[in-house]
């Protein structure tokens, strides 16, 4: 992730999420967001329930639900801001330019379609293909994501496949068009363990075939640690950490992250004792004056409460919102 | 495919005893009528000998059972018996009554999702706002009034008054049919569109709010192709069934409307029929009406598996 923009195919700046109330006030649940993801660059965003991964992904392929808004900040997709383009202009690159797959492959795919059909949806609609060609081009996707029998699945309809089947479906449906941005709202969660990493690897050579970027939103680190070049942690609807995933799995600079890594369980350590976070994420509508992690925060000193810790670079590549951050390198220590 | 189908000659077997159940309801029923047909026949007037004389002629004065399997045994053979007032075969009155109603209920079913539709599509790409409380109004509205009142406004404003629609008949030809089927169509229409907006508005909304509809605009669906690909029919699952019950009540309240707009229908025919204690034609009548509403039972099943393809009824009932 670098920290500048420029060429990047996605540059979020200051990205606010939030209920738009009548009278005026709002309330933001996600609150100035940033990050670039470049040309084949791959961003995992991590953070508990209800931090505001899904929100910031939607706002990027803008579908966020009925009644919250994006209520200030930029998303720019090759130089253009995809807030205040035309409708019609920013439909126009859903599918070929940029492409999203949800979380459940169980209620994400049309129940009354073929599957097959949904696939050429979007090739039909965007590369101008005849019904023939795009049905044709929805087999050679589905044989492309390891579908066995292609022809004959793309007449089932969604019931009529497992799990696995139906996010291998999402996925040719999300690459049909040649995306250069593959958006992934926690794909594999809804899988089991052996399909989750079949899917993964899928993934991963899809992106490493088409040099597409991908932005991964999960709360399984393991994935992240797997699949991402970069990271950003999400907590209670801002960045509090971001970086290189490797450097910051082996360093962590955010409290909170350090706590995300010592609650999760390591398999190359199995033995490690496994920590719980204390607490519950703040409500989006009372969060705390001055840093929101304060609360859980095993660092906290009194001026943690007075003000919100901007993000900063703390060490080269690295950005953290914390005053303490310096601390956590002692400690570990 | 056509596995998911395999329930409708079942269906049909069962119906064969609720065909028979709805008989012996129906001739019991009509035959608890208080009033001698004989004597509506002969009117007032009649000496007892000849209502006597008459009844023996008629089968009245039979045992009440003895009646009902003279009746039975007529009705396997297929004959309804004949008409005490018209004396012809009430086969030969009700086929000429069925395809009017059938027209009838038909209009007014496509009068209805018409209406009904592009409103409930309205009133949900924006629930809240204006247009949504305007078509929510419309239907508490609809559905506060009695259906005979809403025909008689309609004689009134658009026949009586703007003089564009007959107040009632039937034409001669087939035109003529449809233009005077019109407004009883119309006031049936009006009854039924409540019940399919409000549901057609409930799932569409659900619908728009899917995760698949999410997927479909994420590959650039909009406006017309989303509803035609991902929501109308996905949206009409459970309107289906409601509309299917419907029917059921459309049927009751043809028969009234029939006879607001005097078109010579099976709802005419009935109540001219009851009026003269016209017992075969009356038992005639009301065994189609059962008929039409085991028919319409099924084939709303049929059409609820043609839209659905997770539905497949023959699994249930046959396990
Ligand atoms: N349609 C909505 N209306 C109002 N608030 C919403 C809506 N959708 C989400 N929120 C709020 O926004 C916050 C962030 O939601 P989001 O779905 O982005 O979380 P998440 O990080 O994706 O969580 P999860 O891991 O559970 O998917 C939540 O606290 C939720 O209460
Ligand atoms: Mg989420």
């Amino acid at each position: 992730m670098s920290v500048e923009g420029g060429s990047a195919p996605l540059s979020v700046q200051d990205l606010t999420i939030g209920l738009r109330r009548p009278g005026g006030r709002s309330v933001a649940i996600v609150e100035d967001v940033s990050f670039d993801v470049d040309p084949g660059q791959r961003l995992g965003i991590v953070g508990e329930s209800g931090s505001g991964k899904s929100l910031t992904l939607r706002a990027v392929a803008g579908l966020l639900p009925r009644g919250v808004e994006v209520l200030s900040g930029r998303v720019e997709f090759g130089g253009r801001d995809l807030l205040t383009m035309p409708a019609k202009d920013r439909r126009a690159l859903m599918g070929p330019e940029i492409a999203m797959i949800f979380q459940e492959p169980m209620t994400a795919l049309n129940p009354v379609m073929r599957v097959g059909d949904q696939i050429a949806e979007g090739p039909r609609r965007h590369l101008g293909l005849s019904a023939k060609e795009a049905r044709e081009l929805a087999v050679s996707m589905m044989a492309r994501t390891g579908i066995p029998d292609p022809a004959r699945r793309a007449k089932a309809y969604p019931h009529e496949l497992s799990g696995g089947l139906r996010q291998r479906i999402m996925i040719a449906m999300a690459v049909s068009c040649g995306p250069r941005l593959l958006l992934c709202d926690e794909p594999t969660t809804a899988l089991d363990v052996t399909v989750q990493l079949q899917v993964l690897k899928l993934l991963e050579k899809l992106c490493d075939d088409t040099g597409a970027s991908l932005v991964f939103v999960t709360h399984d680190l393991a994935v992240v640690n797997q699949t991402c070049s970069e990271l950003a942690v999400m907590y209670a609807g801002h960045i509090v950490e971001a970086g290189g995933v490797k450097d910051t799995f082996r360093q962590p600079r955010h409290p909170y992250t350090r706590a995300l890594l010592e609650s999760a369980p390591d398999f190359d350590h199995p033995e490690r004792e496994l920590i719980p976070i204390p607490g519950f994420a703040p409500n989006v509508a009372d969060r705390p004056s001055g840093c929101p992690f304060a609360p859980r925060c095993g660092y906290v000193r009194d001026h943690c409460t007075e003000a919100v810790p901007p993000l900063e670079e703390v060490i080269p590549g690295r950005l953290a919102a914390c005053f303490e951050s310096d601390r956590l390198v002692e400690v570990l220590a | 495919m056509l596995d998911r189908f395999r329930f409708v000659p079942l269906r049909l077997l069962q119906s064969i005893p609720v065909i028979f159940g709805v008989t012996v309801v129906v001739f019991f029923m009509v035959h608890l009528l208080p009033g001698n047909p004989a004597l509506a026949i002969l009117g007032q007037t009649a000496t007892p000998a000849r209502v006597a004389s008459l009844s023996h002629q008629l089968g009245l004065d039979k045992p009440l059972w003895d009646q009902y399997l003279l009746f039975l045994g007529h009705l396997v053979q297929g004959n309804l018996g004949t008409s005490i007032t018209y004396q012809r075969p009430v086969s030969e009155l009700v086929l000429q009554a069925v395809p009017i109603t059938m027209s009838l209920l038909l209009f007014a079913l496509v009068l209805a999702l018409v209406i009904s539709v592009p409103l409930a599509a309205v009133a949900a790409s924006a629930p809240g706002r204006a247009r949504d409380l305007a078509v929510r109004a419309f239907t508490l509205v609809g559905q506060g009034m009695p259906q005979f009142w809403v025909g008689i406004m309609l004689i009134l404003l658009l026949a009586v008054k703007a003089k564009a629609f007959p107040v009632g008949g039937y034409g001669e030809s087939a035109l003529e049919h449809w233009y005077y089927l019109f407004l009883p169509a119309l006031t049936l229409a009006i009854a039924m569109c409540p019940t399919i907006i409000r549901s057609l508005r409930a799932s569409t909304i659900n619908v728009l709010g899917s995760d698949y509809v999410g997927t479909a605009r994420s590959k650039g669906a909009a406006g017309v192709a989303l509803f035609r690909l991902h929501v109308v029919r996905n949206a009409a699952i459970p309107t289906v069934s409601i509309i299917g019950v419907n029917l059921g009540y459309l049927v009751g309240g043809s028969l009234v409307i029939e006879r607001v707009f005097a078109v010579p229908g099976l709802g005419s025919l009935m109540i001219n029929a009851i009026f003269a204690r016209d017992f075969p034609t009356i038992q005639a009548v009301a065994l189609v009406v059962a008929l039409f509403v085991i028919v319409v039972g099924i084939l709303t099943d049929v059409v609820y598996t043609a839209i659905d393809p997770r539905v497949d009824l023959g699994s249930r009932e046959l396990a």
